[in-house]
Formats: structure tokens, C-alpha cells, sequence
């Protein structure tokens, strides 16, 4: 066996395990917090690299108009129920909160030339990136899940799926159907021993172990993400507390957002995304939440990183059967975890 | 003049209906909790007390006028705004975050006014830990781990994380020992001094009439009896239906 290939298959598995577990988090979290599997997490991923790629072609993302949009219905609808309840004085935040950053984001990118836009750094193309995607995450689970927050897993589920749907249809008519690859955050190459790490990945690895440590930091240290932590171990409590389930649903459903929209902006110069790459890319993280019984955090990311290796080998020996060998791999964890962990009721006490 | 003697209302309800379904679980309750006052509520299993407070902190749907601090708290008003204008339950199953740390389950007491910009949380806690110095040695230990007794001090605990105007605990007594029982009543007699209004839940007649300024007795959804504390613990059919095994030792 080629030691040299090993190494070079182990590199890519890391690389693509590192985004993985990302999601797997991103997917745990909303589980957690919220009871929904959240299958969308993926289009967060494709919108990431795509709104990204449009912006280095100096085009306005379709995106934006989606954050818009979102954004002009959930003002209509909360400034509806505030006027009716009379409470005027809520009205500049909901208008500032839910629209503000689109609207300015709209301004400004339509405002440069297509030129200027495409010449702007990459870490600003990265946070207007980002400033698109992001508010997405909140305003879809305004208008989406919080109307049906107390209804079944299942019907969060199936809800779940036909936003994915969505998603993907507007994806579509976002980019069209063509591929996309951005640039790299820098050209170039390590070379250590027998391996050669290319910039990038040592980005991915960098960036997804920084990422791991601010949520670590967030939900350890911080009010915010311990009343995330909160809700999730006690729905009714938290409430009791005056941490409200919606604030929650929206903090837990941007930050999917953020981790999903970064994950693309990372991966997207290594491979090539199309409207409905996300898909994949999210059900492998899924896989690895799984592993975590969508409920510890460590062992999803391991899990997910697992899922990477696993994929990357596989793909060299048999590379026909890869994704059929990564997502066979649900079935024996699936066995194992319901031999081993006790049956977790919905209401449980 | 006079009035100023008189302690202002901090909460009147007025003719409260609740009703689960089709079922109705209270009809029209009214009672009312002065400034600085404790007030019990005393019945059997199953009269509605849970119901009484559940609605009152906005988690059920309800029918009636409810005025707390001289505004009306309409049905639709969500219970984080409740916990925002000082109101705050201590609920029958407690509801801790049982895999958290005490002092984090202490801290996020105080979350709605961190939320607010008020970060005077570890001078409360302080506070708290005097009250409940059992909850400052066991700071760092899991909520789950806790025994009874101490989940129901880090329940109270928590709940005055908030500040609260008006305290409402659901039978605070409820699966505890005799011993703990006693310290439990003793600490929300002690919180009257801290001007506190508390409406207090219970089955523990006995103890609950000790504590309290005034009670309401509650049977199958409906007051049946009111009055000050010291006259319903005379009252013989208090006597007969709550207090009756004890009575008859004392008799
Ligand atoms: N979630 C519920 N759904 C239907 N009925 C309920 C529910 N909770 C309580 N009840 C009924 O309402 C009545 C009052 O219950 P509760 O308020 O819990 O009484 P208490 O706290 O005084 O023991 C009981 O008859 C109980 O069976
Ligand atoms: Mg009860």
C-alpha cells in the first residue's frame, strides 16, 4: 500500500470531515433547541458558495432578494400584530430587525459596478456573503416554524422537507444550473514530509476548529448560549425564565445558517457547487449527527469526521459504491444506538 | 390618608375561567394579593390550584379580568413578558435544567433582566446563597443531582433570580420531608421581608395558613371560603376537611 496516497486520501477525508461536522453540530443544535430535523441545513451550504460566486462575477445574488422578501413578510405580519395588540412602539424594531440588513445589503450591492463588486476583497465579498445568507436562517423560522412550533416531530419534519424542496426550486432559479468554483482564500501550498497541504484545506481545518471553539466558548460561558442549552433541556423552564422559545428558534436557526453558509464559503473553492450540492453535503453531516443520537455534540462531529474518512477511502477503492458505502453506514449506528441508549420519550419528565 | 396605609393590590383577578377542552377546570375565581402580602390558596388534588397559577403566568389561555399592578394582563400576554413585568412561578414539577450547574440554573433566573441590561445577577445570587446557603455548597453540582428538598430551594432560588413583584409557588412542599417542610415555610416567611408578594399554592393546610396573611379555599374550580389566615384555620369546616387529623391531636 501506498503510504503516500493514504496520506493524501486521509487529508481529503479531514478536509471534508472538518465541514461535516460543522453541519452536524449546526444540525444537533436546531434538533435540540427546536425538535426539527432540520434537512435545509444543506441549501445554507449551496447559498454560501453560490451568493459567494455571484459576487465574484460582479452579479446581485438572488439571495438578497430572498432576504428581502423574507423580510417584507415578516414585518408585515409582526407589525400586523402589533398594531392590532397596540403596540406601537415595537414597530421600528421589527422593521429594523427583520429588514434592515437586507435592505442596506440590496443598496449596497446594487450600487457598485459589477467591476468594483467583483474586484472587492475576499473578506469583504465573504462578509457580505455571509450578511445575505445568515438573516435567512431567523426569518425563515419566523415564517415557517415558529406558527407551527408545537405540533409533532413529525410534522416539523415533514414541514422540514418541503422547505428543503423550496430551497432547492429557488436555488435554481437563483443561479441556474450551472456549476460554480471561487476563489481560494490563498493560492499555494505546504509542504510537510510526504504531504502537500494545499492553502485552503489548512483553511477548512483552521476555520472549522475555530468555529468548534467559539460554540464551545458560546454555550459554556455566555447567557445567550446557555439559555439555548436551556430550552433545549426544558422547554416550559426556560419559558418560566423569560427566555422565550422564539428567541431561541431564531438564535438556533442563524446560527445554522452562519455555520451552514460558512461551511460553503470554505468548501466552495476545493469543489465545484451546484444549486443543489447542498443536499449531499448536508446529509453527510446528518449522518454524523445521527451517530450523535442528534443529541451529543462531540460525538457528532467525530461521527462526521468518521463520515469524511470513511467517504474519502471509499471513493479511491470503490469509488462506484461511495455513497452508497457512507450512507449504509446509518444502519449499523442506528443498531447500535438503539441497543445501547435507553428510549428518549418526548415527554419526558 | 387612609389610603396610604392601606397596601395597594399588586394582583386582582376577577371571575377567571379556564377551561381545558370543553372542560371547565375554574370558574369564575376571584381573589386579590395586597402589596407585601402572602396569600394562600388551599384545596385537594385536582381542584385547580395548578390550573389557578398556570393561567395567571400565561402558560394556559383564560377568560376574566386579571389586574396586575393596576393594568389589565390580558389572556394574550406571553408569559416572557409576564417574567418581564415581575412576575414568576415556581411550578409544581419545579423545571429545573437538570444537566446544568446549580449556579447556571441560578443564573439564567435572572436571563429576562440580563436580556433587559440590568447585570446586577451576581449580587443577587449573593442574595440567594444567603437565603439558601445549602445551594452555595453544592453551586458547581448538576440540578439532576440534586435531593428533593434542595431542587425545590434551587426552584425558589432561581425564581428570586428574577426579582420578582409577586412569587407564586405550587405546593412547595409537595414529596418533601416533614424537616425540609419546615424549613421550606420558614424561608417564605422570611422572604415577606423583603417585601415580596407571594401567592402561595398548597395541599399542607396547616403550614400554608401558618405563613399567610389571607386564604382562599378552592374546591373542584370554585372558591368556597375566604378569609384572614387566622380566622379560616378556626373555621370548622377547615378544620373538618383539612386540617382534621391534626386537629384532633391538638383537640
Ligand atoms: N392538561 C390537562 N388537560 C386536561 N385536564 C387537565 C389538565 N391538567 C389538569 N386537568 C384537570 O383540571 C383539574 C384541575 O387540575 P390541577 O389544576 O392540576 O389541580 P391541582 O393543582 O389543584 O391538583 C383536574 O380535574 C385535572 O384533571
Ligand atoms: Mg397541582
Amino acid at each position: 500500500m501506498d503510504l503516500q496516497i493514504l496520506l493524501l486520501l486521509g487529508q481529503d477525508g479531514l478536509t471534508n470531515g472538518a465541514i461535516y461536522a460543522l453541519l452536524a453540530l449546526a444540525l444537533v443544535l436546531v434538533f435540540a433547541v427546536t425538535r426539527v430535523i432540520f434537512l435545509p441545513q444543506g441549501e445554507f451550504v449551496a447559498y454560501g458558495a453560490l451568493t459567494l460566486a455571484a459576487i465574484q462575477a460582479g452579479k446581485l445574488p438572488g439571495t438578497v432578494w430572498l432576504a428581502v422578501i423574507l423580510g417584507i413578510a415578516v414585518v408585515l405580519i409582526d407589525g400586523g400584530l402589533a398594531l392590532k395588540s397596540g403596540n406601537l412602539k415595537r414597530l421600528p424594531r421589527i422593521v429594523l430587525g427583520n429588514l434592515g440588513l437586507p435592505l442596506v445589503l440590496l443598496g449596497l450591492i446594487s450600487g457598485l459596478e459589477a467591476e468594483a463588486l467583483a474586484a472587492l476583497a475576499l473578506p469583504l465579498q465573504i462578509l457580505l456573503t455571509l450578511g445575505i445568507v445568515v438573516p435567512l436562517g431567523p426569518l425563515l423560522y419566523r415564517l415557517v416554524f415558529q406558527p407551527i412550533a408545537e405540533a409533532s416531530s413529525l410534522v416539523l419534519l415533514i414541514v422540514a422537507v418541503a422547505l428543503h424542496m423550496t430551497l432547492i426550486g429557488l436555488g435554481l432559479v437563483f443561479f441556474g444550473a450551472e456549476g460554480f468554483r471561487t476563489q481560494p482564500f490563498s493560492d499555494g501550498a505546504l509542504e510537510i514530509g510526504p504531504l502537500l497541504l494545499q492553502h485552503q484545506t489548512l483553511w477548512i481545518l483552521f476555520a472549522s476548529a475555530a468555529l468548534i471553539a467559539v460554540l464551545y466558548v458560546l454555550f459554556e460561558r455566555t447567557v445567550y448560549g446557555k439559555a439555548l442549552r436551556a430550552t433545549a433541556l426544558n422547554r416550559t423552564g426556560a419559558r418560566l425564565m423569560g427566555i422565550s422559545t422564539t428567541m431561541a428558534g431564531k438564535l438556533s436557526l442563524g446560527l445554522a445558517a452562519f455555520i451552514g453558509a460558512l461551511s460553503g464559503v470554505l468548501v466552495s473553492p476545493m469543489t465545484t457547487l451546484y444549486y443543489d450540492s447542498g443536499f449531499l453535503i448536508g446529509l453527510k453531516g446528518f449522518v454524523g449527527a445521527i451517530i450523535g443520537g442528534l443529541a451529543s455534540y462531540p460525538v457528532a462531529a467525530l461521527g462526521a469526521v468518521l463520515v469524511g474518512l470513511l467517504e474519502s477511502y471509499s471513493s479511491f477503492y470503490a469509488s462506484a459504491f461511495k455513497e452508497v458505502i457512507v450512507f449504509t453506514l446509518i444502519i449499523p449506528v442506528l443498531v447500535w444506538r438503539s441497543l445501547t441508549s435507553h428510549h428518549v420519550e418526548e415527554e419526558e419528565e | 390618608m387612609n389610603a396610604a396605609h392601606e397596601p395597594k393590590p399588586v394582583l386582582e383577578v376577577s371571575d377567571l375561567c379556564v377551561a381545558y377542552g370543553k372542560v371547565e377546570a375554574l370558574h369564575k375565581v376571584s381573589l386579590r394579593i395586597r402589596e407585601g402580602e402572602i396569600v394562600t390558596v388551599i384545596g385537594p388534588n385536582g381542584a385547580g390550584k395548578t390550573t389557578l397559577l398556570s393561567a395567571l403566568m400565561g402558560l394556559l389561555p383564560y377568560r376574566g379580568e386579571v389586574a396586575y399592578v393596576g393594568h389589565n394582563l390580558d389572556a394574550h400576554v406571553e408569559v416572557e413578558e409576564r417574567v418581564g413585568q415581575g412576575l414568576t412561578l415556581v411550578p409544581e414539577k419545579r423545571e429545573l435544567f437538570a444537566e446544568m450547574s446549580v449556579e447556571d440554573n441560578l443564573l439564567l433566573g435572572a436571563f429576562h433582566r440580563y436580556r433587559s441590561g440590568l447585570r446586577d445577577h451576581a449580587q443577587t445570587m449573593e442574595e440567594v446563597f444567603a437565603l439558601f446557603p445549602r445551594l452555595k455548597e453544592r453551586r458547581t453540582q448538576a440540578a439532576g443531582t440534586l435531593s428533593g428538598g434542595e431542587r425545590q430551594m434551587l426552584a425558589m432560588g432561581r425564581a428570586l433570580m428574577a426579582k420578582p413583584k409577586l412569587l407564586m409557588l405550587d405546593e412547595p412542599s409537595l414529596g418533601l420531608a416533614p424537616l425540609i417542610i419546615k424549613e421550606i415555610f420558614r424561608i417564605v416567611a422570611e422572604l415577606k421581608q423583603t417585601g415580596v408578594s407571594i401567592l402561595l399554592v398548597e395541599q399542607n393546610a396547616r403550614a400554608a395558613l401558618q405563613v399567610a396573611d389571607y386564604g382562599y379555599v378552592l374546591e373542584t374550580g370554585e372558591v368556597s371560603l375566604e378569609g384572614p389566615s387566622h380566622e379560616l384555620a378556626d373555621d370548622p369546616r377547615v378544620i373538618e376537611t383539612y386540617l382534621g387529623l391534626g386537629g384532633k391531636k391538638t383537640a
